[in-house]
């Protein structure tokens, strides 16, 4: 989970306060994932649970307690960031099973069900272009983390426009019987950092 | 006011067996200061929209009306003018002229419209400074990078004083950064009070636009209400980001 190896990161740096830790969090990723205290808090008892930082004995004595990464600490860091993510099964996801089962139903027009995912999809991205542009001065971690939500809901919208593209040239005659399984891409053992 | 309406465009092309319907039944109008974009994949039609826009092409049936002015009922040379003087195009191979430079590429229609060549020259080069291209004023367009050919183009649709702007994929093949970059010239352009329509089958490039069209065999099918970006960051929301 990113939270806690984007805290490990932070801490990588010297040795931080729980409330140091979320406003870094927050002003590196743009401000775009707001996070809760409590999930602060509750992510730094479980890496110095799993021995990865520790308590600053260095610190003042005050209300708030700082934490310090550990060679453990510092090793997981390295390994998850050059670690890529694990994408080979495709996720189930619930909009090609609608679209799926759309093109299968009798009396459902699916071209008209995609071009109402189409128009929420283009709005939503319109939300995030209209971000972009009002906060063109916010800083490249807002730009990135807009650009990184807008990839995604593009890479929807052009299975979309391709859906549509196979529907138009198959016709809209009966549906087919059967779906032939989808090939499951083969799952690699390990990977190497 | 409408700086663009189209009412009830059709278009065919070819007759009998092969005849094709490009365009059915359109209305579409674009307001001084608003940014359209209209969504189609190819062969949707919205090229042809476009051109028909632009009087570069006749419609069918229906009537186009520019500022308030009817297409059908200008005369050839009067349309002519209209095109020079208030209608600016961005096409997505650009169309530069190579052995123009940057700054005779914008100053061109100027010219051609009877300003005097200093005056068009000084017009020219103060519409590249303003898009950021001053010192590649003298450069020819094969001296210039693909986002730098774009933003010479939208300068020379912008000169003088466009009411409209017709773009067809002016981002054409330009990586996303510079897609912005061309995106951002045609909003300020918006700002300014200049209407324009965009026709892409780009999500990113139409997600720019205060209002996305979509076209689909020759109709309009379908178009965005206004985006309302203030309910984006709230937590909890649905149309919220991703989590990790």
């Amino acid at each position: 989970m990113s939270v806690r190896h984007a805290l490990l990161a932070m801490l990588s740096e010297g040795p931080k306060y729980g409330l140091q830790l979320r406003q870094e969090f927050e002003a590196r990723t743009g401000e775009v994932w707001p996070l809760n205290i409590g999930q602060v808090y509750s992510t730094l008892q479980r890496l110095e649970r799993d021995g990865l930082i520790e308590p600053d004995d260095a610190a003042d004595d005050g209300p708030q307690k700082g934490f310090r990464i550990t060679a453990a600490g510092e090793q997981e860091l390295a390994s998850w960031l050059r670690t890529p993510l694990d994408l080979s099964l495709p996720p189930r996801d619930e909009l090609v099973i609608k679209i799926l089962v759309a093109w299968q139903l009798p009396g459902v027009d699916v071209r008209e069900v995609i071009q109402t995912h189409r128009r929420y999809l283009v709005e939503l991205m319109q939300q995030w272009t209209r971000l972009k542009e009002d906060q063109a001065q916010s800083g490249l971690g807002f730009a990135l983390a807009v650009d990184a939500e807008l990839f995604r809901l593009d890479s929807v919208m052009r299975w979309l426009d391709t859906a549509d593209s196979r529907f138009r040239h198959a016709g809209t005659g009966p549906p087919v019987p059967a779906v032939p399984a989808m090939p499951r891409p083969r799952r690699r053992a390990t990977v190497r950092p | 006011m409408s700086v663009l309406e189209l009412r009830g465009i059709s278009k065919v092309y070819g007759q009998g067996p092969a005849e094709v319907q490009a365009l059915r039944d359109v209305d579409l109008s674009v307001d001084a200061g608003a940014l359209v974009a209209v969504m189609g994949p190819s062969g949707s039609g919205k090229s042809t929209l476009l051109t028909i826009a632009g009087s570069l092409e006749e419609p069918t049936s229906g009537q186009v009306l520019v500022e308030g002015a009817m297409l059908s009922k200008m005369s050839r040379n009067d349309k002519a003018r209209l095109r020079r003087q208030s209608i600016g195009y961005v096409f997505q191979d650009f169309n530069l002229l190579p052995g123009l430079t940057a700054a005779e590429n914008v100053s061109l229609p100027l010219e051609l419209d009877g300003v005097g060549a200093r005056k068009a020259r000084a017009v020219g080069l103060a519409a590249l400074d303003e898009l950021g291209l001053g010192d590649q004023a003298s450069r020819f367009p094969d001296q210039l990078s693909g986002g730098e050919r774009q933003r010479v183009a939208i300068a020379r649709a912008v000169v003088g004083d466009r009411r409209l702007l017709l773009a067809d994929e002016p981002s054409g093949a330009l990586d996303s950064a510079n897609g912005d970059s061309v995106m951002r010239l045609l909003v300020a352009a918006c700002h300014r009070g200049v209407a324009a329509v965009v026709v892409t089958h780009d999500a990113q490039l139409a997600s720019w636009a205060d209002r996305v069209v979509f076209i689909r065999d020759g109709r309009i099918v379908d178009q965005t209400s206004p985006p309302d970006p203030e309910s984006l960051l709230e937590p909890g929301q649905p149309s919220g980001p991703s989590r990790w």
